[in-house]
C-alpha cells in the first residue's frame, strides 16, 4: 500500500518580506506515518495549513489520492478526506463527546446516530472514549484523542496532527502512537508536525525536513538516524547537548518550605517538601494538581490547610505564556512593568521601566527591535526569554518554572536551560516542572514525583521519575 | 454675536458628553463594561439638586462645590451597586446598568413628584435654583460655564493618569488581561476592577451634577437625552484615550445642537443627527473589523 494520498509539490508562500516557504515539496503515502520535521518557524505548520486548505499556497499543486485539488477552504479539504488536529484545542468544555463530534455537521443531531459513529472509530483504530462524556471532565490526553476521533468521524482518511505530543506525558503518547498506527493500518495516512527528534525515530516511516521554509531532506526512515535528523534540522550548528552543566554543589540553605501543604483544588494530600539555594529540583506530575502547588509556591494564591514559607520576591513563568505572563498587546516595556504591578504606586517611571526593558532585551539575547514592540511581535523562543529575563531581573530568591521550554525549539530550549543553570549557579533556588521526563533528566538536581501518596524524591534520572509516576496511576 | 453663543452652545452641550464619555472611556479600559452612564449621571443630577436646595441661602461657591462632590458620589454609590452584584452574585454589569438606568429615571420621576416638587406642587420638577447657587458663565452673553472648562481640565488630567500613575496602568492591565495582570503583576484584579466602576461612576454622576448646575437649575424629567448612551459612541469614537474624548464630545456636541438649529430653522428632522451618529459609529466599526482589529472595550471571548 504505497499509494501516494497527500502529494503536495513545489509550494511557496510569502508573508510580507518573509520567504515562509521556499519550493517544499511533499508526499505522504497511505499506511505510512508521515513524520514533518523542523525547528519553530521551520514552516511545517504553514506547510500543513495549506495542505488543509487554511491559507492559499503563493505557488505550487496540491494533489489528494493522486487527483489535483484547489483548496479554497478546510471545508473543501475535508470534504476531500483531510482533517487536522491543531496544536491548540478546538474543543467545546460543556459538551458531551458526542455533542463535540457532531459539531459543524448537518441536519439534526441525533445522539445514538454519532455515537454509532464514535464506535466505529473505536473499532477501526482503538482510539475509544465515552460519547455522552463531558470535555470539562476529560484530562488532556483524552481531548487529544477526541479531537483525533472527531476527525476520523468526518471520514477523514489524510490526518495532519501538529505537536500532538506537546501535552501529553510519556504514557499517554505511547498509547496514541499505537492508535495512530492502527489508523495506518488499516490504509489511512498520518502527517506528524513535530519538533521532536524521538518521536518522528521511533513512531514514522517516512521524513521531512524543513529549516527556514526550505526542504532539506525527504526519506525514508531506514535511511535515517539520529545525528542525520539533528544536523539537517539545524543546519551547520552543533546540537546543544546538556548535561555538561550538572553538580553544583548545594547550598544547605532552605528558600522555601512545604509542611502538610493542601489546596481546595487539589485537595487530598498533603505536600511536604523544601526548596534549597541553589538547587534545581525537578518536578514531575501526571495531573494538573501541579499547576495549584506551583502557584501556591510561587505565593499566586493561598492554601487552604498546612504552612508555607516562602520568600516575599518570587519569579514565576506560567507555561500560559501569552494569556499569564504577557499582555500581548502591551508594549515590552509595559510587560516589564506588568511585574509586581499591584504593589506599586504613584508615578510609574516610564524611563528606567524602558531601560530595565532594554537591559532584559540585551541580556537575554531577546530578538525583538527595541523595547517599544508589543509582546505579540515576539516568537515564542523570544518571548520566553523575556519572561525569563524580567522574572530575574531583581534576583529572586525563588524561581518557579512551569514548562518553560513548551514549544520551543532546541536551540531556544537549550538557551532557556542555560540561563536557568547560570541563576542557580548565582545562589537562585530553581523550582522546575516539566512534563517532559527527558528534560527533568536533563536539568535537574533531584527530581520530586507528586502523586496520590504525597511526593517522593529521586535523583534525577529518567527511568525511576518515570517508575515513581507510574506507581501514582495504578 | 449669535454665532458666538451657538459655537457656546455647543461646548455647552458637549460638557455631559465629555465626562460620562470620560466615565464610559475608563471603564471600558479597565474591562467594565458599564452601560449605565445614562443612570449614574441622573443619579448624579438627583443628588446635586437635593443638596443645591437644601444649602440655599449659603455661599454661592461653597454650594456648587458641594453640588459636585455630592453629585459625583451619587454616581459612584450607583455604580457600586452594579459593582457589588458583579463581586458577590457574578451579574454581568452590561445587565446590571441598563437596569439600573430605568430605575434611575423612574427614581428622578418620583422625586419631582414628590419630595423634591416645587412648592407650588404643580409642575413635575424642582423648584429652580437661586442665581449664587448656578455655575459661574465664563463667557459672558453665552451660556458656556465653568463645567465646561472643569471637563477638559478632568480629562486632561485622566489621560495624564492613565498614562503615567501605578494606577492607570493597572487599570489598563486588568482591562487587557485579567489573567496575566493577577498571574504577573499580583493585582487584585475584582479590588481594581470595583475602583473602576466608582471612579466611572463618579464622573458620570458629575456629569449630571454639573448639567444641572450649569444648564437646567432645576431636576425634571427626560433631564438627559440620553447623554450616558451617546457617551458609548464618545468614547468608542476617541479610541477610550482620554484625552481624545474631548475632540469626540465636542464633536458629538456641535451634531446635537446643530440638530435642532436645523430643525428650529429649516424644519429639518433633528432625528437626522441621529442618523448621522449612527452612521458614523457604523462607519468607525467596519474600519475596524476591516483592520481586523478588536474594536477598544468590546468583549473579548473568554479562553477556554
Amino acid at each position: 500500500m504505497s499509494e501516494l494520498a497527500l502529494d503536495l509539490r513545489g509550494i511557496s508562500k510569502r508573508f510580507g518580506q518573509v520567504d515562509a516557504l521556499d519550493d517544499v515539496s511533499l508526499a505522504a503515502k497511505r499506511g505510512s506515518i508521515h513524520a514533518l520535521l523542523g525547528e519553530n518557524g521551520a514552516g511545517k505548520t504553514t506547510l500543513m495549513r495549506i495542505a488543509f486548505g487554511m491559507l492559499r499556497p503563493d505557488s505550487g499543486s496540491i494533489a489528494v489520492n493522486r487527483i489535483p485539488i484547489n483548496l479554497r477552504s478546510p471545508a473543501d479539504a475535508i470534504a476531500a478526506g483531510v482533517g487536522m488536529v491543531h496544536q491548540q484545542f478546538s474543543l467545546v468544555p460543556q459538551m458531551t463527546v458526542a455533542e463535540n463530534v457532531a459539531l459543524g455537521g448537518r441536519g439534526r443531531f441525533r445522539p445514538q446516530v454519532t455515537a454509532r459513529r464514535i464506535a466505529d472509530v473505536a473499532r477501526r483504530t482503538g482510539l475509544s472514549l465515552d460519547p455522552m462524556r463531558r470535555v470539562i471532565d476529560l484530562g488532556s490526553a483524552e481531548r487529544q484523542k477526541l479531537e483525533i476521533i472527531r476527525i476520523l468521524a468526518h471520514n477523514a482518511d489524510i490526518l495532519i496532527l501538529d505537536e500532538p505530543t506537546a501535552v501529553l506525558t510519556s504514557r499517554d503518547i505511547g498509547e496514541l502512537f499505537t492508535q495512530l498506527r492502527a489508523f495506518a493500518a488499516g490504509g489511512g495516512c498520518i502527517v506528524l508536525i513535530t519538533h521532536k527528534l524521538n518521536d518522528a525515530l521511533a513512531h514514522a516511516d517516512e521524513v521531512t525536513v524543513l529549516r527556514r521554509g526550505r526542504l532539506v531532506l525527504n526519506a525514508s526512515m531506514s535511511e535515517v538516524n539520529r545525528s542525520s535528523l539533528t544536523s539537517a534540522m539545524l543546519g551547520s550548528a552543533p546540537a546543544v547537548t546538556a548535561r555538561s552543566y550538572k553538580g553544583t554543589p548545594l547550598r544547605q540553605k532552605v528558600v522555601a518550605a512545604f509542611n502538610g501543604v493542601t489546596t481546595e483544588k487539589q485537595g487530598q494530600t498533603p505536600l511536604s517538601f523544601e526548596v534549597l539555594a541553589g538547587e534545581v529540583l525537578g518536578v514531575a506530575a501526571l495531573d494538573s494538581g501541579a499547576a495549584t502547588m506551583l502557584r501556591v509556591l510561587a505565593g499566586r494564591i493561598s492554601h487552604s490547610a498546612g504552612s508555607i514559607s516562602i520568600p516575599t520576591h518570587i519569579g514565576f513563568v506560567p507555561e500560559n505564556r501569552i494569556g499569564e505572563a504577557l499582555v500581548p498587546a502591551f508594549s515590552l516595556t509595559e510587560n516589564f512593568a506588568l511585574k509586581a504591578a499591584g504593589s506599586r504606586s504613584g508615578v510609574i517611571d516610564w524611563r528606567a521601566m524602558h531601560a530595565a526593558a532594554a537591559s532584559v532585551i540585551e541580556d537575554f539575547e531577546v530578538m525583538a527591535e527595541g523595547a517599544g514592540v508589543p509582546a505579540s511581535s515576539l516568537s515564542g523562543g523570544n518571548q520566553q526569554r523575556f519572561v525569563l529575563g524580567r522574572e530575574l531581573h531583581d534576583d529572586p530568591p525563588l524561581l518557579v518554572l512551569e514548562n518553560p521550554t513548551q514549544g520551543l525549539d532546541v536551540n531556544a530550549a537549550a538557551s532557556v536551560h542555560a540561563r536557568i543553570r547560570a541563576a542557580a549557579a548565582r545562589g537562585t533556588a530553581i523550582v522546575f516542572y516539566s512534563s517532559d521526563l527527558d528534560e527533568l533528566a536533563e536539568i535537574s538536581d533531584r527530581v520530586m514525583v507528586i502523586n496520590r501518596s504525597g511526593v517522593k524524591f529521586t535523583s534525577p534520572e529518567r527511568q525511576s521519575i518515570g517508575q515513581l509516576l507510574l506507581e501514582s496511576g495504578a | 454675536m449669535p454665532e458666538v453663543a451657538l459655537v457656546a452652545d455647543m461646548l455647552v452641550r458637549a460638557t455631559p458628553l465629555i465626562l460620562a464619555g470620560l466615565a464610559v472611556a475608563i471603564a471600558f479600559k479597565g474591562g467594565v463594561f458599564n452601560i449605565g452612564a445614562e443612570g449614574q449621571l441622573l443619579a448624579g443630577a438627583a443628588a446635586a439638586t437635593a443638596t443645591t436646595l437644601a444649602l440655599s441661602g449659603m455661599p454661592g461657591a461653597f454650594v456648587v462645590t458641594a453640588a459636585a462632590v455630592t453629585g459625583a458620589a451619587a454616581g459612584a454609590l450607583w455604580a457600586a451597586i452594579a459593582a457589588e452584584l458583579k463581586r458577590r452574585f457574578h451579574v454581568l454589569e452590561i445587565i446590571s446598568t441598563i437596569m439600573l438606568n430605568f430605575v434611575a429615571i423612574h427614581l428622578v420621576s418620583y422625586l419631582v413628584r414628590g419630595p423634591l416638587q416645587e412648592p407650588t406642587g404643580i409642575y413635575p420638577q424642582t423648584e429652580t435654583f437661586p442665581l449664587s447657587a448656578r455655575l459661574p458663565v465664563v463667557l459672558p452673553g453665552t451660556r458656556l460655564h465653568l463645567g465646561f472648562v472643569a471637563a477638559v481640565l478632568i480629562a486632561i488630567a485622566l489621560a495624564w493618569v492613565m498614562k503615567n500613575t501605578a494606577w492607570g496602568f493597572r487599570v489598563k492591565a486588568i482591562g487587557s488581561s485579567p489573567r496575566a495582570a493577577w498571574s504577573t503583576g499580583a493585582i487584585a484584579v475584582q479590588r481594581s476592577s470595583f475602583m473602576v466602576f466608582i471612579v466611572s461612576g463618579a464622573l458620570a454622576g458629575l456629569a449630571g451634577s454639573i448639567e444641572v448646575s450649569g444648564v437646567t437649575f432645576a431636576l425634571y424629567e427626560n433631564l438627559s437625552p440620553g447623554h450616558g448612551y451617546t457617551a458609548i459612541a464618545v468614547a468608542l469614537i476617541a479610541a477610550l484615550n482620554p484625552a481624545a474624548v474631548i475632540a469626540s464630545g465636542i464633536f458629538f456636541g456641535i451634531l446635537q445642537t446643530g440638530a435642532t438649529a436645523m430643525q428650529r430653522e429649516f424644519a429639518i428632522p433633528s432625528s437626522l443627527a441621529s442618523v448621522a451618529e449612527a452612521a458614523l459609529i457604523l462607519a468607525v466599526l467596519s474600519v475596524a473589523a476591516y483592520r481586523g482589529r478588536r474594536l477598544p472595550g468590546l468583549p473579548r471571548k473568554s479562553a477556554a
